[in-house]
């Protein structure tokens, strides 16, 4: 008995100086082989034929590692906590995150790369792309300024409408005005159709809604003074913003439980036809494809209230990879990047995922409803290339206030006080 | 040959002690490093600034903990748990006594009627929230609710019944409370049948003997002889319906307005959306202590009917 239990105890010893040893010990990284995380879990298949194809051209390895996309951000943040960043990642996040990884040195200056050749690299791909990931002189997150990520396909969020129920109400063109899309609701209630659908469950879409009025109604200098802090929500264009949705909700534009309501549930309400209108990204086109393949749908912008300043949608880079800054395969990491935004893979890219390529000169061969789309990307516009970012508590306290107008719980004026109050606090959190 | 003696210290006291300190030793070590030691980094994160990214914190005291005391959203949205615990509390637990009550009598296919109560609890949260979501849409095609509940409201002329149901701030709470039971109920139900089955028969014959009748039979032997595990339940139902969360995500997305909005979503959004992990943290130390108190307030009452 007694020498079992000392061989017991000495296999024990063992394993445990085993396990320690193999936890000190540095992992053996093959130099061919660059990991990408991604959260794109529609186009994993997609970019592992990417991968493969890259392989076998210049027999560098890409990993391809997929993560949930709920937890993609919150696993990034934990990995640079721990330096453990992949050499290619994404940050799905606000500019002032993604600035605040540059400034702690996790993710590599790319303005060189971009420069050479003539900035052949920059030429090709939409400027509004790369603005995502540039960081201006003088910016306000103090970062130095220059190119950070790569884009590899470039997104728009607008309002999408079905052909079918339109015509079934004899409504005979989009609405390019609010007056005409209230008139176009009216005779869409009259033969049992439900109006605008859009996934508000998910806040942050009714806030880019609500910004391309602001824009309409005030301008982007006025939107920026707002943030800044010079100009109250209280204003008479802000109250006016919040009485876009006041008025829709009152002519019963919205589809019922619009306010709860998950993107994919929405995409599922206009891919089915229970609503003759959406208000959704670009991304959208591949999914009503899967949902629903013959669904008949155009696009438009959201319908102007004011002809003083033009409606700008949300819009820029859909995707972006920035290239870890301590990575020692960080030019294999580069190279793999240029390959894939080059026209040939991007051209493969959009077909197959039906996205908007980030480079030009695959625009060429995507779908009509693509098309149109990327027509509107000169009127895009995104938090990411403001000058100013709203802080969060603002924004949440904004879009919570566009639910209590919707479901008729407050005011406009009542809204536009509580963000001016909540603003008030945030400023001043920040002074102290 | 000389016989080998061990040394003294062998036999002392302090060796007695140092021996089984070293045997306790392996579990003291986990519980300090997966217990311990992260209570104390959130404890010391919750008094610092700091945005989860920056290699630097900015040392705050108490300065966050004060924050949250006047923070509305975030006792509102204890008071919301606090609804859906109640809620639990009573609906979800009786009906769980009612069925363990039922299936330790003899009735045909009690064995099928254990495995049925116990799927929901086996179902993913995010699962249920969707199918309840689906059962309780508001939205209409061609004239007819396409939601199950409206659309059999509707089909019995219960019209004036139907209604948006999570985007109505008067039933959305109740909503995802009831779903929460509807969910939660199989653990309770599975713990109160053991509990019924250790109760010793000759209990109840000795009851029907002295001429008790049913009601008298359960209230003056089952239900005393029940409190610990009832005890035990209600602890595991507070515990577990406080920290709901992933099915009111799945449910009504981020929430309506701040009606259905719950400690853990505060601290997610504090976490991911304002970036302010000092002040998450000052809600998880709030939240946790608050917890142990409940824990503790019913340990007491566990303790003293047990005395009693």
């Amino acid at each position: 008995m007694k020498t079992i239990n000392r061989i017991f105890c000495l296999c024990l010893c063992l394993l445990v100086t085993a396990g320690l040893l193999s936890s000190c010990a540095q992992k053996e990284e093959d130099p061919n082989t660059v990991v990408m995380w991604h959260w794109l879990t529609d186009r994993q298949s997609v970019l592992q034929e990417l991968a493969d194809r890259y392989k076998d051209e210049t027999g560098i390895t890409v990993k391809m590692e997929l993560f949930a996309p709920t937890a993609y951000s919150q696993r990034i943040i934990a990995s640079a906590q721990a330096k453990v960043l992949p050499d290619i990642y994404g940050i799905l996040d606000k500019k002032q995150t993604f600035a605040s990884f540059i400034d702690s040195g996790y993710v590599a200056e790319l303005t060189e790369e971009f420069e050479k050749d003539n900035g052949a690299w920059e030429k090709s791909l939409f400027e509004k792309a790369i603005n995502v990931n540039r960081f201006e002189e003088g910016n306000v997150y103090d970062v130095k300024p220059g190119i950070y990520g790569v884009p590899v396909d470039v997104t728009n969020t607008q309002m999408l409408y079905n052909k079918k129920l339109l015509a079934k109400a004899g409504i005979a063109k989009a609405p390019e005005t609010m007056d005409e899309f209230l008139v176009a609701i009216e005779a869409l209630k009259r033969v049992g159709i439900s109006g605008l659908v859009s996934g508000w469950g998910e806040s942050w879409m009714a806030g880019a809604f609500a910004s391309n009025y602001a824009f309409n109604i005030m301008g982007e200098e006025k939107i920026m003074a707002t943030y800044k802090g010079d100009v109250p929500y209280t204003d008479p264009d802000w109250i006016k913003v919040f009485r876009v949705f006041q008025r829709l909700s009152q002519a019963g534009a919205f589809i019922e439980g619009i306010v709860t309501k998950p993107n994919k549930f929405a995409e599922q309400d206009f891919a089915l036809e229970r609503a003759a209108f959406a208000y959704n990204g670009s991304w959208c086109v591949n999914v009503y494809h899967n949902m629903n393949p013959d669904l008949e749908y155009g696009v438009m912008l959201p319908p102007a209230v004011e002809s003083d300043y033009p409606m700008l949608i949300w819009g820029g880079a859909g995707t972006s990879f920035v290239v870890n800054a301590s990575s020692e395969k960080k030019q294999k990491a580069i190279d793999f990047l240029k390959w894939f935004t080059e026209k040939e893979q991007q051209a493969y890219f959009s077909k197959e995922t039906r996205n908007l390529p980030a480079n030009k000169e695959a625009l060429a061969s995507i779908p009509e409803v693509l098309e149109d789309f990327a027509k509107m990307m000169d009127r895009t516009t995104h938090p990411t290339i403001w000058k100013y970012n709203e802080d969060h508590v603002v924004s949440e306290k904004f879009e919570k206030g566009l639910q209590s107008i919707i479901i008729g719980e407050k005011t406009p004026e009542q809204v536009a006080q509580e963000v001016q109050e909540a603003k008030e606090r945030v400023m001043k959190r920040q002074a102290r | 040959m000389n016989a080998i003696t061990k040394p003294k210290f062998l036999y002392s006291k302090g060796f007695d002690t140092f021996k089984n300190f070293l045997f306790t030793l392996p579990a003291v070590s986990i519980f300090t490093i997966f217990y311990i030691l992260p209570f104390y980094f959130i404890f010391n994160l919750s008094m610092h600034e700091w945005n989860g990214i920056s290699p630097t914190m900015t040392f705050v005291g108490l300065e966050n903990f004060a924050e949250l005391m006047g923070d509305e959203i975030w006792w509102k949205s204890m008071w919301n748990a606090a609804y859906i615990t109640l809620i639990a509390l009573t609906l979800q637990n009786m009906v769980a006594f009612a069925l363990a009550l039922a299936c330790d009598r003899d009735i045909r296919m009690k064995k099928f009627y254990r495995v049925v109560f116990f799927i929901p609890p086996v179902l993913s949260e995010v699962v249920v929230g969707l199918i309840w979501r689906w059962i309780l849409e508001a939205g209409k095609q061609g004239g007819e609710y396409y939601g199950l509940l409206n659309y059999y409201l509707h089909k019995i002329g219960l019209v004036s019944l139907v209604n948006d149901w999570l985007s109505d701030p008067e039933t959305a709470l109740s909503c995802i409370a009831v779903v929460h039971c509807w969910k939660g109920f199989g653990w309770g139900f599975i713990m109160l049948l053991a509990g019924l089955q250790t109760i010793d028969k000759q209990l109840y014959e000795a009851a029907r003997v002295d001429g008790a009748n049913s009601w008298q039979t359960f209230k003056n032997v089952t239900v005393p002889m029940m409190v610990p595990v009832i005890l035990v339940v209600v602890i595991l139902t507070v515990l577990g319906s406080m920290q709901v969360f992933v099915l009111v995500m799945s449910m009504v997305g981020q929430g309506l307005v701040y009606h259905t909005d719950v400690p853990v979503l505060r601290i997610l959004s504090a976490m991911d959306g304002t970036k302010r992990f000092g002040y998450a943290c000052a809600m998880g130390v709030n939240f946790g202590l608050i917890l142990i108190m409940v824990s503790v307030f019913f340990k007491i009452i566990s303790n003293r009917m047990k005395q009693a």
